[in-house]
């Protein structure tokens, strides 16, 4: 994508390249233009220089998936402010989800879509298209229109709802190697999980709320992963949330089948005994999951099993979540959030470093999309997608400075160490200290 | 004691025992000829039922008016989860009022709890059944009801029979007759015991004969026949064969124990007529006694004094 030149160069002095030492590096012209010496003897004299003495850069973060809500539900978030929000949390591509109003299932709403994005020029905004007309399970949507309009969609999911018939995924995913597609899937096995409302475990049998069992997402993986295996096609799964997935998924890298898969950050922090308060805000699908589970999650995002981190950014309206449990939406924000909860689970408990932070929130998941701009190296002559990253100052995150439209964030109040400080998306300052930057 | 009533787990022992010690006083007052004292004159108790429960309501009404309470009954069945007005505005609007204790059945596990967490709302909260979660107050009646027939529960063998899974009632009963010391056995078909019920404080058991076997009180619980469309069991005849209490499998209890139902009853399914009128079924007697537990419980959270019982005495 072009954006127009821009008219700022950066010389970032200090930053701690993937947290390793101290280096300047030259932002010019949409490129990384130098490092190390280089940088500051090639600055030309307008160049605005940036202290990130301590701060770690990491190439700009890509989200495989994210709910913008555009169009149907602009009180929740639009494209812009969604955009926004991925900006702040250091993000310079997100894939936004098909589950809109109307659905994006033809050419028209993924272009739609995709041209918001470009209008509100935050970060590469991804559509994904769903799988089938209407997100209704029967009937395939129109997948190569979607892949050859202006939006170049390659992620097709029905995110929200599962591909429960296996004929129809076979044939998805079989249909979407003609232009090196991928389906996305949303692994939940309708039956077992009708008006399901939080894993279903010892916690829920106290609560009195219907179980939402492990096995629900298990057996649609274990499916998926045979089907994809025998077709020769490339599968994802989204949010993964229990250890048996894990379990899976790595059985099936280990037969050489071709899947990615991704975690949300609150499955990677959060369990169900978050659920005790009866709060919406902890109301999610899939649900939370328990201590075991989650240790699994980060022990097989750690080892690659498991290839991204991914938001699952689901803003909802103030009044979708201040009701009791069952009549609230499923879903929490994540985007502003993702860098310190991720760094919490994961770094501060020594499983990955920052370098296995980029791979898993930069350099996979823009492979999985096939976004040949996004996730590459800081190197000279790359894009200068980068974020830069402040992992030493404690502060508590508050919902109500955050920049997405919508406040269900399940972490106000909560003391997390690392935070984006500033965004570049092909050199151009997106934002910086929480604030978005047009 | 708490400020809310919102699950038995919120009771410790003492609390349980104050209740329950406060209904036997409060009891003798359905004795006599004027059945009120002045207690809670001037304070308003809501009743709140977003879902039908003629018994609980009257219940609770009875109890309020027995302590000379306003009562308001506010029945807003489907008007929160159908799109009607939102449990919030519901809340602000009884605030408003000026309600001093909200008492709530919904069909929602834990909307009680919202409700006392919200900040929306000042006054207590009574939890009279939310969804499948708890229904305390009818643990208080049944405790209550043993005891007056079994003197202590310390020890005592409780069976408690039925679809676990959707009751509230079992699983108030499970916390609070174990908090009182109480051995408590959970019998169903496996289909409707809840994943996690190995956690609880209790043992479970598939086989009713051998489970009634030094039983001190049998509690017999609703089932409903739509279960059986979602495959729970196989027909309803298979249920009561299985799970149903007869009058054979009454005789072989021991001579003192107790049959109980928090009712509605579904004569012929979980229980036979037989035995729901049997002078061992002491179902109408948990009627009565829940209207006493019922006061002590009000009584106690809106914060009245032991002395002001005196005029019982």
């Amino acid at each position: 994508m072009s954006d127009s030149a821009p008219s700022t160069s950066y010389l970032i002095k200090g930053a701690r390249v993937l947290g390793g030492d101290a280096i300047d590096m030259l932002l010019a012209d949409g490129v990384v233009a130098a490092l190390g010496a280089d940088a500051a003897r090639s600055a030309e004299s307008d160049v605005e220089t940036v202290d990130a003495a301590g701060l770690i850069a990491l190439p700009g973060l890509v989200d495989l998936h994210t709910h913008l809500r555009e169009p149907g539900r602009e009180d929740a978030e639009t494209v812009d402010s969604g955009s926004a929000a991925a900006a702040v949390g250091g993000f310079t591509a997100v894939h936004a989800m098909a589950n809109t109003d109307p659905v994006a299932d033809t050419a028209g709403v993924v272009e739609q879509v995709w041209h918001l994005g470009r209008r509100a020029g935050l970060c590469d905004v991804h559509p994904v298209g769903a799988v089938t007309v209407g997100l209704g399970g029967s009937q395939l949507a129109e997948l190569g229109a979607m892949a050859e309009s202006a939006a170049r969609v390659r992620v097709f999911s029905d995110d929200g709802k599962c591909v429960s018939d296996a004929v129809l995924m076979r044939r998805a995913l079989e249909y979407v190697k003609a232009f090196d597609g991928v389906v996305a899937q949303h692994a939940q096995e309708p039956r077992l999980t009708e008006a399901a409302q939080m894993n279903e475990g010892s916690v829920s049998a106290v609560l009195g709320l219907r179980g939402w069992p492990a096995v629900a997402e298990e057996s649609v993986i274990a499916r998926d992963v045979l089907l994809a295996g025998h077709v020769g096609s490339r599968l994802h799964v989204c949010h993964v949330s229990t250890a048996g997935s894990v379990e899976i998924l790595r059985w099936a890298k280990g037969k050489g089948i071709d899947v990615t898969a991704e975690v949300t950050p609150h499955h990677l922090f959060l369990t169900d005994e978050n659920v005790r308060s009866y709060d919406p805000r902890f109301k999610v699908n899939p649900p939370l999951r328990t201590q075991d589970d989650v240790d699994a999650l980060r022990e097989g995002l750690a080892d690659g099993t498991i290839d991204a981190v991914a938001t699952d950014h689901a803003p909802h309206s103030l009044e979708d979540k201040d009701c009791e449990w069952a009549a609230a939406a499923m879903g929490m924000t994540g985007l502003e959030t993702a860098v310190g909860i991720v760094a919490a689970a994961m770094v501060d408990t020594g499983l990955l470093d920052w370098a296995g932070v980029a791979d898993r929130m930069s350099r996979r998941p823009a492979r999985i999309g096939r976004l040949a701009g996004q996730g590459r190296p800081i190197e000279v002559g790359e894009p200068a997608n980068v974020t830069l990253i402040d992992s030493e100052t404690r502060y508590t995150v508050d919902p109500k400075a955050m920049a997405s439209r919508s406040r269900n964030t399940p972490y106000a109040g909560q003391d997390l160490s690392a935070r984006p400080v500033a965004t570049f998306l092909r050199g151009r300052l997106t934002a910086s200290e929480g604030v978005v930057r047009r | 004691m708490t400020r809310h009533l919102l699950s038995a787990a919120d009771l410790t022992r003492d609390d349980a025992t104050l209740i329950l010690d406060t209904a036997d006083e409060l009891a003798r007052v359905s004795d006599r000829p004027v059945k009120k004292l002045p207690t809670l004159r001037g304070r308003t108790v809501v009743n709140l039922f977003f879902e039908d429960s003629t018994r609980t309501r009257i219940s609770f009404e009875a109890a309020a008016k027995r302590l000379s309470a306003d009562v308001i009954n506010f029945s807003a069945k489907g008007s929160s989860v159908s799109k009607g007005e939102s449990l919030k505005d519901t809340a602000l609007t009884l605030e408003a009022m000026g309600a001093d204790a909200v008492v709530i059945r919904h069909p929602a596990s834990g909307a009680p709890h919202t409700l006392a967490h919200s900040g929306w709302i000042g006054g207590s909260i009574v939890n009279a059944g939310d969804g499948t979660h708890e229904h305390p107050t009818q643990a208080l009646l049944d405790a209550f009801t043993m005891r007056r027939h079994l003197s202590s529960l310390d020890g005592r063998k409780v069976v408690i029979v039925g679809d676990v899974l959707h009751s509230r009632v079992a699983r108030s009963n499970v916390l609070l007759l174990s908090t009182l010391g109480a051995d408590v056995t959970l019998v169903a078909p496996p289909t409707l015991l809840p994943v996690g019920v190995e956690q609880w404080p209790c043992a479970y058991s598939y086989d009713l004969d051998a489970s009634l076997e030094g039983a001190d009180a049998v509690m017999m619980l609703r089932v409903q026949r739509e279960r059986m469309d979602a495959a729970f069991f196989p027909s309803a005849r298979e249920y009561s064969r299985r799970y149903g209490l007869d009058a054979e499998r009454m005789e072989r209890l021991p001579g003192e124990a107790i049959i109980m139902h928090p009712g509605p009853m579904n004569r012929g399914l979980e229980i036979t007529a037989a035995v729901a009128d049997s002078d061992r079924a002491v179902i109408v007697e948990q009627v009565t006694n829940g209207v006493s537990v019922r006061m002590a419980v009000l009584y106690l959270l809106l914060g009245g004094s032991d002395s002001a019982l005196g005029g019982v005495e």
